[in-house]
């Protein structure tokens, strides 16, 4: 590595390290001071009471009911395209199939694009569907946190509070502002910002081209602040459009990670226990940064396999080097390693570089984020996931100790093992059984580009983004048939929903204990000792469920490429 | 709570239209006015126009360069609009190769650049060819091309153009970039900014 | 019940047929992990079966695994076998004492006598020397002395009698002198004696709620780990790999958490089985288990910190007064005084006096009431009386003289109580009680601070004197001036908070307490309602037993997590040696994945599934001994069981595997 890859990953990881503790401290704010006027003002025009306090069953089925609406919205905007005002390209309106794929994909904060942007979106559905999707699925998500961290500070209560009261309060004082202000600096720096569409150029060499320019820095923040992911190109962060620069990649990577790393220390301040928040932090920094190395390295490899062509791979003063298929030469290996790193972890799925064509290991990582799908995690549901974690580490810990477990103060007990399992399961049988289903049906396998493990891992990709909600894709697949949009979309809305909820059930238990107090006897959870416990937990279960399709996925590819051998 | 009739009904629609108004009209519209008005070039596409004004590209777009007197763009996998084929340097469907690292078409087609790349620039055989000259880009519309491709081209275009070659390294020196700040991203020449400076420096032909 | 070595070779033998009989899947349900071990063995059973009857090339292969899976369950079903078969072996000794017995029942129209197992509850019975208790009862008239040595294993014969703390007789016992009238307080199959019986069986053993916690996690990632094996043939086909359904069903087996699956039934029963080896009977496992969580122990001072009596131990003359003379009039105040304490006053005086002098005549003693609170006798001479310092100040109408206040308050700060002693209004002196605290308090008070138990005396004396005797026996805390049912109040309000409460009681005021605690150990010599409040009983009698309850229910938890931890640990080392052997031959270029060079595919899946099985005996032992438990705080407890058993729990297969394999080798058995 060169010097200025040191630079440019100390610069970025500095700007999370400095900024998360505060954006997590102004989070707490968000969700503990008195309401605004504005949001008064929201609530009486919507009608909802900001008080009427509810229980997990009742908290569950209004963001059930709600997201239902927004999925009909915005599956009904997508489906009657053609009969909808500005459409100056007279674009057709998308097939049922993929209209089903892309509400679903958006409504759970995946992001999953069975369309290409540019080719098949006009002006008004990138806004009216695919912009307020984008808005509302991560609101969604951080509303559920909320209601999950107040499992953790309520006492013998049985509400966690209000979901619209949670959804309007994050929206209004952090989500929409932020994405405004940084929609300003993406333009600046080179994102179109039209209501144009398609402009013709005469090129100096006499041909023309078509440039498709439209409404893509206010989608564009939007995409990264909330993980959502899905872009407006075709080709997401790779366009020059959607990251015209070095800045605006840095800008989209503490977009993608802001929200998400300051999630531990407002959890932190929510529980007035900034130490647990701290620990939190480190366990997905670990893992975090356990990633980027993996991905640097891969990239930077130098392929074997290229021998005959005699390339100069390496990095020099003159050139990035490394594995360029797939990659743009303004962000070389190391803006492309942290962008789809803290894509990927923040389950976001933008993307500034072809996955399909990223070396074995980079894509073992980014299959292992997905995985576990929670460090740091889509907006709130991620750092829900990892409580849930936690509450499983805490009660293996507490075992061992000598002590019926308990997590912050609140007894582990059959009831919370039984839904933090059942929320445990969902990922690795909905990603391994449709896997399976895939690579052994013929439908599934026609739509494989790449030969041998390259193929199988790009089936695995899919179904472990569409699970983790995460909507990257190694996009040789070719998703687009009625097969995998109509399965895939089924997915994302069991791997968003059916782990959610038994995590509200749980909060609900959770709130209504009793707070037990601290002890000799009591095992702390903010120590270095419980970090390497979770930790330890978190890759055992997910390396032993996963093991075998990343052996014969990205294992098998690398050490075939090492071998020289291709398929 | 009664299951999904009247007012509840009524909420959940309330709400839907609230913020399908807020997020995905008013937000837009309101950065894409306020866009305008202070960075009118970025937002309308960041368009170069000739002396004529008629359009000729944008300047972070990559466009087809073919002949040998212009620098070459990296080769890219853009497709057609309606997706059913290539249509290279096209900004109607951005799209990579999608090509694995262990695929043969991958080790075929890189190996095939490679020894084209040679051949256009006179190139002696097994001489290493920058990575980035023979890759497809991300988006099939890399505007950029590295400082070691960039140098490797300038005899050929220079020749082509029968200037000296000194003249066009001084051209690349003077239009390369980065890294921003001198903090974020490696250095890069574009393409259509360097060949546009070509055309300034030998007007017609 | 004292601790003997049970059973010899015999109980092997009962718990390997057991351990057969228990292959009835029907049984074997109840553990869904071992029960997917013999749907799996069955599997492979018929696998090799029909191999052999068709061409026969794997059928060498599947009949090793399936031998394999088989052993498998037999050891699990062996350690519970085991543990239920030392149960059984107990309880057989029990049995051994309720031989038949007749009673004599008292009856509207005399005396019967009938046959003990046909009393009722309610019946009224009688008891002279050399009976054996027929079952459970109250005594309600008369005294004897019992000899309970078939249920507490102690020898000492011990007072019950009637209204008292002590007026339980249990059936099984044996009356050594004196007559007793008897109320039945349990129907036949419910006494005492049955329950203990019933409970070492296991018979009614139930689940404890982290039991039921941990079975609900391995289900789960059993359920998990049959989703990563059912998806591998088509991961494999699509990579052009056969996968041969033996070796899938051998990785599912060493992949599902067998080791503690097969062990926890043991784990359980080993640790009623311990509390039962401290002579303290658990009514169920869960109070077993409750204890370890324990963060609150109230302690009773009289009797559990002190022993019962106070000691008189110094007489302070008043100004004026004579050594002697005090020492007479205390004696004359004592002379009808039974109490302890009114005993050792006289023992004291009548040392101090060189010998008892001649007690004058007319001497009428004068009782302690609850409204004078004080006691004495008249005599010709005057009135003797002694009490306490404010209950005198009332009966001589003016407040004492300042050299006796300053007395009463030092010895008080003492944690000593004064007794001032008067002939007719002159007060004479001082009487020193102090409490003597048992010996060995002070470390065991320190072990269970370090344990993360605070200690609370409970006490009637006033709160000087609590914190005295507190600080001398190490207690954190004291609630003085307590009221019988002042505790039932702080215990509530420290459950309140979150706390569990524990205790020991033996009296029948203590049972409301003993009811509320959430964990509450009865002293065996106690009153019936105590024993039927509490949810252990001590055979000991000993209320600092206590502590080693939460002992033992702490091991209970570290030997399940222990367990559990090294049993999911290991499953990364059976990786390393399956799955390289199900896709080597395909893909040679995965040969650095078999990291601990296993000869060949066959041998690396063998060695897998035998040290599966062959860890769970090994186990055994450490299953019903438990994980030692030493108080060092949790996070050092974590780190060190950390080590051992989840780094121990990923190291050790790597070699026994290998091992394994190395042993397979030279015999040629691949």
């Amino acid at each position: 590595m060169l010097e200025y890859d040191w630079i440019q990953i100390l610069v970025s990881l500095g700007l999370i390290l400095l900024l998360a503790p505060l954006v997590g401290r102004y989070l707490a704010w968000v969700y503990q001071s008195p309401s605004l006027w504005l949001e008064r003002g929201i609530y009486r025009l919507l009608a909802v009471d900001p008080d009427r306090e509810l229980t997990w069953k009742e908290y569950g089925k209004v963001l059930l009911l709600s997201n239902a609406f927004f999925f009909a919205a915005g599956f009904l905007v997508l489906w009657g395209q053609a009969l909808l005002p500005g459409n100056p390209r007279h674009l057709p309106s998308l097939s049922p199939e993929v209209a089903f794929n892309t509400a679903a994909s958006f409504v759970t904060n995946t992001n999953w694009q069975a369309y290409a942007g540019e080719a098949q979106l006009s002006n008004l559905s990138q806004m009216l569907a695919i912009t307020f999707l984008m808005f509302v699925g991560a609101n969604t998500g951080m509303a559920a946190l909320v209601a999950v961290i107040r499992g953790f500070t309520r006492t013998g209560l049985s509400t966690l509070g209000n979901f619209w009261s949670d959804f309007i309060r994050f929206f209004l004082r952090a989500f929409l502002p932020a994405c405004f202000l940084l929609a300003l600096i993406h333009v600046w720096q080179g994102t179109p910002q039209t209501l144009r569409s398609a402009v013709s150029a005469k090129t100096l060499e006499g041909p023309s081209q078509t440039l498709v320019v439209g409404p893509v820095a206010s989608l564009e923040t939007v995409k990264n602040l909330g993980t959502n992911g899905g872009g407006f190109y075709n080709a997401n962060g790779a366009h020059p459009y959607e990251n015209p620069t070095p800045l605006t990649n840095t800008l989209e990577f503490l977009e993608m990670g802001l929200f998400t790393f300051s999630l531990p220390f407002f959890f932190g301040r929510m529980t007035g226990r900034p130490r647990q928040g701290l620990a939190l932090f480190v366990v997905i920094l670990v893992l975090y940064g356990t990633g980027l190395g993996v991905v640097e390295y891969s990239e930077k490899m130098q392929n074997p396999l290229l021998a005959p062509a005699a390339l100069s791979q390496k990095a020099t003063a003159l050139q990035d080097g490394g594995n360029m298929e797939g990659k743009e030469t303004r962000l070389g290996i190391t803006q492309t390693s942290l962008f789809s790193n803290t894509s990927l972890a923040a389950t976001t799925g933008a993307v500034d570089a072809a996955m399909d064509s990223m070396n074995p290991l980079a894509v073992l990582v980014y299959l292992v984020h997905m995985f576990l799908n929670e460090e740091p995690g889509g907006k709130g549901v991620g750092f829900a996931g990892l409580l849930k974690e936690a509450v499983l580490a805490v009660f293996l810990a507490g075992l061992m100790v000598g002590r019926t477990p308990e997590f912050l103060g609140k007894k582990i007990e059959s009831r919370e093992i039984k839904l933090a399992a059942l929320s445990l399961l969902v990922t690795p049988i909905l990603v391994l059984c449709l896997t399976a289903l895939s690579v052994l049906l013929p439908a599934g396998k026609s739509s494989i580009d790449n030969p041998g493990p390259h193929g199988f891992m790009e089936v695995l990709y899919a179904f472990a983004s569409g699970n983790a909600n995460n909507g990257s894709a190694m996009a040789g697949l070719n998703v687009s048939t009625p097969y995998y949009a109509i399965l895939i979309g089924i997915e994302m809305l069991l791997g968003r929903f059916l782990p959610l909820l038994p995590l509200l059930a749980l909060a609900g238990s959770l709130a209504r204990k009793k707070r037990l107090p601290e002890t000799a006897g009591t095992f702390r959870t903010d120590t270095p000792i419980f970090v390497v416990l979770l930790l330890g937990f978190m890759g055992l279960v997910a390396a032993l469920t996963f093991f075998p399709p990343l052996i014969l996925g990205p294992l098998l590819e690398h050490l075939s490429l090492l071998h020289g051998i291709s398929f | 709570m009664k299951g999904l009739k009247g007012s509840n009904f009524q909420q959940y629609l309330r709400a839907t239209i609230f913020f399908m108004v807020v997020c995905g009209l008013l937000y837009p519209l309101s950065v894409t006015a306020l866009g305008g008005i202070l960075f009118p070039f970025q937002a309308g596409g960041s368009l170069v126009k000739d002396r004529a004004g008629q359009i000729v590209g944008s300047r972070i777009i990559a466009q087809g360069f073919g002949t040998l007197r212009y620098f070459h763009p990296r080769p890219s996998a853009a497709l057609s609009p309606d997706g059913s084929g290539p249509q290279p340097y096209d900004g109607a469907f951005s799209s990579p190769s999608n090509l694995g690292p262990a695929n043969p078409a991958y080790i075929k087609s890189v190996t095939e650049a490679a020894r084209a790349y040679r051949e256009e620039n006179g190139l002696p055989a097994l001489t290493p060819v920058p990575v980035d000259a023979v890759t497809a880009s991300g988006s099939g519309l890399d505007p950029d091309i590295s400082l070691a491709n960039a140098l490797l081209q300038a005899p050929r275009v220079a020749s082509a153009r029968q200037v000296n070659p000194e003249r066009v390294l001084a051209l690349i020196e003077k239009t390369r970039v980065g890294p921003q700040f001198g903090l974020l991203g490696p250095p890069r020449v574009n393409v259509l900014e360097l060949n546009l400076a070509l055309d300034a420096l030998t007007p017609g032909r | 019940m004292k601790s003997q070595a049970l059973g010899g070779i015999g109980i092997h033998f009962r718990a390997i047929r057991q351990s057969v009989v228990m292959l009835n899947p029907v049984s074997l349900i109840r553990n869904p992990v071992m029960f997917t071990v013999e749907v799996g063995a069955l599997l492979t059973t018929f696998f090799a079966v029909s191999d052999a009857l068709h061409h026969g090339g794997q059928a060498l292969f599947a009949s090793v695994i399936s031998f394999w899976l088989w052993l498998t369950i037999l050891f699990a079903n062996y350690a519970e076998s085991l543990a239920e078969q030392r149960g059984k072996a107990q309880a057989e000794s029990l049995r051994t004492t309720r031989s038949t017995v007749l009673a004599r029942l008292v009856t509207h129209d005399g005396v019967r006598t009938v046959a003990g197992s046909s009393l009722k509850k309610w019946d009224l019975f009688l008891l002279s020397a050399g009976d054996i208790v027929p079952t459970d009862g109250e005594i309600l008239e008369g005294a004897a002395s019992v000899d309970e040595s078939a249920i507490t294993g102690e020898s000492a014969p011990v007072i019950r009698e009637a209204d008292g703390d002590r007026s339980g007789v249990t059936g099984g016992t044996r009356v050594l002198a004196g007559e007793l009238r008897v109320r039945v307080t349990a129907n036949p199959g419910e006494t005492f004696l049955d329950r203990m019986i019933s409970l070492v069986e296991g018979a009614t053993r139930q689940k404890s709620p982290n039991e039921i916690a941990l079975t609900i996690l391995l289900v789960g990632l059993t359920l998990i780990f049959l989703f990563v094996v059912a998806t591998i043939p088509a991961f494999s086909a699509y990579s052009k790999i056969t996968s041969s359904p033996t070796v899938l069903i051998a990785l599912l087996v060493c992949l599902i958490p067998t080791t503690i699956a097969g062990l926890l039934p043991a784990i359980g029963i080993a640790g009623i089985d311990r509390a039962f080896r401290a002579n303290v009977i658990a009514k169920s496992g869960k109070a077993v288990e409750m204890a370890g969580d324990i963060d609150l122990l109230l302690l009773d001072k009289t009797g559990t910190i002190t022993f019962g009596n106070r000691q008189a131990v110094q007489l302070i003359p008043a100004p004026g007064v004579s050594l002697g003379e005090l020492a007479r009039a205390c004696r004359l105040a004592s002379l009808f005084d039974k109490t302890p304490e009114g005993k050792s006053t006289l023992a004291l005086s009548e040392s101090l006096q060189q010998g008892p002098s001649p007690i004058p005549e007319g001497l009428e003693a004068v009782a302690f009431t609850p409204q004078s609170r004080m006691s004495g006798a008249d005599t010709p001479e005057g009135a003797f009386r002694k009490g306490s310092d404010d209950a005198m100040e009332s009966f001589i109408g003016h407040s004492l003289p300042p050299d006796i206040k300053n007395a009463v308050s030092e010895i008080a700060e003492s944690g000593g109580t004064p007794l001032v002693v008067s002939r007719d209004k002159t007060v004479l002196g001082l009487i020193h009680l102090k409490d003597v605290i048992k010996p060995g308090l002070l470390k065991r008070f320190e072990r269970l601070r370090r344990m993360g138990v605070a200690t609370v005396m409970v006490t009637g004396d006033n709160p000087l004197t609590a914190r005295a005797i507190a600080r001398e026996a190490g207690i954190d805390d004291f609630f003085a001036q307590a009221k019988p049912e002042d505790k039932m109040e702080l215990i509530k309000k420290e459950q309140a908070k979150g706390r569990l409460v524990a205790m020991s009681g033996d009296g029948t005021n203590d049972a409301p307490s003993l009811a509320q605690a959430d964990v509450a150990l009865a002293m065996n010599s106690g009153t019936q309602a105590a024993k039927e409040a509490g949810n252990m009983v001590d055979l000991d009698s000993d209320p600092t037993k206590i502590i080693e309850v939460i002992e033992i229910g702490k091991q209970l938890l570290m030997t399940r997590g222990a367990l559990t931890t090294f049993s999911i640990a290991n499953d990364v080392a059976k990786y390393f040696a399956i799955l390289p052997a199900m896709f080597i031959a395909a893909y040679p270029q995965l040969g650095v994945l078999n990291v601990m060079r296993l000869a060949t595919p066959v041998s690396a899946v063998t060695s897998a599934i035998i040290f599966n099985a062959l860890i769970i005996p090994a186990l055994i032992p450490l299953a019903l001994r438990g994980v030692r438990y030493r108080p060092l705080g949790a996070s050092a407890l974590l780190r060190n069981n950390l080590l051992i058993y989840g780094l121990g729990g990923i190291l050790v297969p790597f070699l026994g595997i290998k091992l394994i394999d190395m042993v397979l080798v030279t015999l040629h058995l691949t």
